[in-house]
């Protein structure tokens, strides 16, 4: 058998995880392990100049391909920037692992240079996490990360190695196991047969019918299921945030996403449904409003693989735990086998009542803003006119804020995996990283990170990675000047008192940044320019385009629930409400 | 309402501060705690006391479930169960009140396990509502320490809680 060190040990069980791309930052405790990185040509590491950004984009080419991400980096101030990173796909349940270096095992608790408990600091955010010990140990320890990363509800795995472990002097025998067995860990693989039937019967006789689809249905390659069954229904669908794209934005039955800033006939098909079929979805509160209040004559089916998820905020009817492609599958083999009819004269209705809401105030049927003119862009249009630009192809990052709802409410995705952003903890910077985990997996694919002037600056440093690792992703910053949403909050509910959202002139010069970088600058200001500067900026195929794209600077996004309330009551406008 | 949850972990470093750090985290009481490993030493039981209405004991259960190193949970005080606790005592224990402490201790079925010239430690077994009536009834005036195990438990009958 071969003999390898710790370090060779460990990237060597990353290949036979399948890891092609290792994003990271080297460091102290590391050095073995990049030592072993540079000794073989397996997998490539990519660095990055921020650990809060490599593991952003190991998440976010975990999005774009559904595999499993892979990020390392250093003890100490390696590992806790990292967190932020680990936090945000944790929130939504992204398989990944994080491997951490760590100071030798005779200085731990010894407060030694860039020490940290990194198990003890990352404890909330992970899914679960191991130290390793022994040489040993790792392979055994990487094939459970990996395992446990990307079954049941995924989630980040991290992984502790002790410098010592790593030594390049202490050789064993190296054998990655061909399976994972775990006496306490079995997730469910199918769903309950019985569950599965009442849901059936429920979901038949249904009047009112809503399927909400949540990051659920695209983490778990259900989105194909989905689709037929939603198609044998001919019912409504909608989407959260984090399952945009899982049913095709273009279609008749897609009645938009829902929650906070879903659309007028979204959330209100969703507060007078009479039968809702949630999968893959937690019911955030960002979806759901006042739970006392939410949907109030609706019997509801939950299918999720997290039994934890189920009853959580909104009591289920019928709970099903199981995976979302799974258990679709048994459903729409159900209804097929006994040839099962839907209430075909009360769905007609359904959608009658639904189109009527669409035309009243939908964002499809007509825009609900004023139009953008000469010198005062919408973002809105920014959006519409990316999305003719790029076909609708596109792979979309977004950071956080207004631009993200924006790009959420009119890039209508076709395809699940095509929209990366952090829904669950809303973390800025997530964007640029993103973008380029995406285009790693994705090198001929188009892939744009829509953004604001703030959140670009919370992880600008990676157009240097970008450069060093030929990422041509494209920019699209809208910019008005202020923390959007923020501020938008200002006005609603502080009196417009702008505290601490304006940045006074202190804006760097996004084109002149650019070109420092290597990349290409381009400021837009006016309207009828956007389409063809954006056209010239999606023909550069092999630079990174920095876009900075003025916007309005007063606009708001809705609709926008009132709360506390129920799903239909929202603020349409500035000044009209449900 | 109290409720007695105990659960089956593996013998893991770490694993006991998952549980703990668990319920800091999502905002749920623990008033009590014990744990120790089990006949397989690769295994440790653990159980604690809780309050909270059926909503929040399920979610307890479930996020305890999603422990990786949690191998079994159940809520005992859903069936018919024994539990028992364990407390040491200090006690001021000098003329008259010597006889006394000893009637007291008689009456709880508890022991005097160390005999000084002005103290005794006493030992009393029980559901944990008989142990706050020992220290009730002795009076706050007497007490010197208070140490105490929390509650374990187990299901009567024949279910138990095995791999």
């Amino acid at each position: 058998m071969e003999l390898l060190s710790g370090g060779e040990i460990l990237i060597r069980a990353l290949s036979d995880a399948k890891v092609k791309h290792l994003w990271g930052y080297p460091g102290g405790a590391a050095l073995h392990i990049y030592d072993a990185i540079f000794r073989q040509d397996n997998l490539s590491h990519i660095l990055m100049r921020h650990e809060q950004a490599a593991v952003h984009a190991a998440d976010a080419y975990s999005r774009a391909t559904g595999e499993v991400g892979a990020a390392l980096v250093t003890s100490g101030p390696g590992a806790t920037n990292a967190i932020t990173g680990i936090a945000t796909a944790y929130m939504d349940s992204i398989p990944l692992v994080v491997i951490s270096a760590q100071v030798p095992q005779e200085k731990i608790g010894e407060d030694a240079f860039q020490e940290i408990d990194m198990i003890g600091v990352s404890r909330p955010t992970v899914k679960h996490s191991y130290m390793v010990k022994r040489p040993e140990d790792i392979a055994e320890t990487i094939a459970k990360a990996f395992y446990i990363a990307s079954t049941g509800r995924p989630g980040p795995v991290v992984v502790d190695v002790p410098k010592d472990v790593t030594d390049p002097n202490n050789k064993v025998a190296y054998k990655f196991p061909e399976k994972v067995k775990l006496r306490s860990y079995q997730p469910t693989t199918r769903g309950h047969s019985g569950q599965i039937k009442r849901a059936v019967n429920l979901l038949m006789s249904a009047k009112r019918p809503v399927i909400y689809s949540g990051g659920g249905v695209v983490l778990g390659n259900a989105s194909e299921q989905l689709r037929a069954l939603a198609r044998r229904l001919n019912y409504p669908v909608t989407n959260t945030l984090m399952g945009l794209g899982a049913f095709p934005g273009t279609d008749r039955q897609f009645v938009g996403m829902l929650g906070m800033h879903g659309t007028f006939e979204a959330n209100t098909a969703m507060h007078h449904a009479d039968v809702i079929l949630a999968v893959g979805a937690r019911f955030d509160d960002r979806v759901t409003n006042a739970t006392d209040r939410f949907c109030p004559s609706a019997k509801i089916i939950h299918i999720d693989v997290d039994p934890s998820s189920i009853a959580k905020t909104v009591r289920a009817d019928i709970p099903i735990v199981g995976p979302c492609d799974v258990v679709l599958g048994d459903m729409l083999e159900q209804i097929q086998q006994a040839d099962l009819q839907t209430d075909e004269s009360a769905i007609g209705e359904w959608w009658q009542q639904i189109d009527e809401w669409r035309a009243r105030h939908g964002i499809y049927t007509e825009s609900r803003y004023e139009p953008s003119t000469a010198d005062n862009i919408k973002p809105q249009d920014v959006i519409k006119t990316l999305h003719k630009v790029t076909k609708g192809e596109a792979y979309v990052a977004s950071d956080v804020g207004q631009h993200q709802m924006f790009a959420a409410q009119y890039y209508l995705f076709d395809k699940p995996r095509q929209w990366l952003n952090s829904g669950g903890l809303g973390t800025m910077g997530f964007g640029l990283p993103a973008a380029m985990g995406a285009q790693m997996a994705h090198p001929d694919a188009t892939v744009v990170c829509v953004t604001g002037e703030g959140s670009i600056q919370m992880c600008i440093q990676e157009l240097a990675a970008c450069t060093q690792h030929q990422l041509p992703v494209k920019i699209i910053i809208l910019n008005n000047q202020a923390l959007g949403m923020v501020k938008q909050w200002q006005d609603m509910q502080y009196g417009s008192r702008y505290s601490h959202v304006l940045y006074e002139d202190s804006l760097p010069d996004f084109v002149k940044l650019a070109e420092a970088y290597g990349h290409v600058g381009m400021k837009v200001t006016q309207y009828d320019e956007l389409e063809s500067r954006m056209e010239e900026c999606f023909a550069m195929k092999d630079r990174v385009v920095i876009m900075d794209i003025s916007v309005d600077h007063h606009e708001h996004v809705y609709p926008m629930h009132v709360a506390p309330g129920s799903m239909r009551d929202m603020w349409l406008s500035k000044t009209e409400r449900t | 309402m109290k409720r007695l949850i105990s659960v089956l972990l593996e013998n893991e470093p770490g694993s006991l501060s998952r549980v703990v750090g668990l319920f800091s985290q999502r905002g749920y009481n623990i008033d009590s705690l014990s744990v120790a490993p089990t006949e397989d030493t690769t295994l440790s039981r653990l159980t604690l006391t809780t309050v909270g209405d059926d909503h929040t004991i399920e979610q307890i259960t479930k996020q305890l479930n999603k422990l990786i190193d949690v191998v079994k949970v159940i809520d005992l005080s859903e069936g018919v169960h024994i539990e028992r606790e364990l407390m040491l005592l200090k006690v001021k224990a000098s003329g008259a009140a010597r006889a006394e402490i000893k009637r007291c201790v008689d009456i709880f079925r508890g022991q005097i396990v160390d005999v000084g010239p002005t103290t005794y430690v006493v030992q009393i077994m029980g559901e944990s509502a008989k142990l706050d009536a020992f220290i009730e009834a002795l009076g706050d005036a007497v007490i010197l320490e208070v140490v105490r195990t929390g509650v374990c438990g187990l299901m009567r009958g024949e279910k138990s809680l095995k791999i």
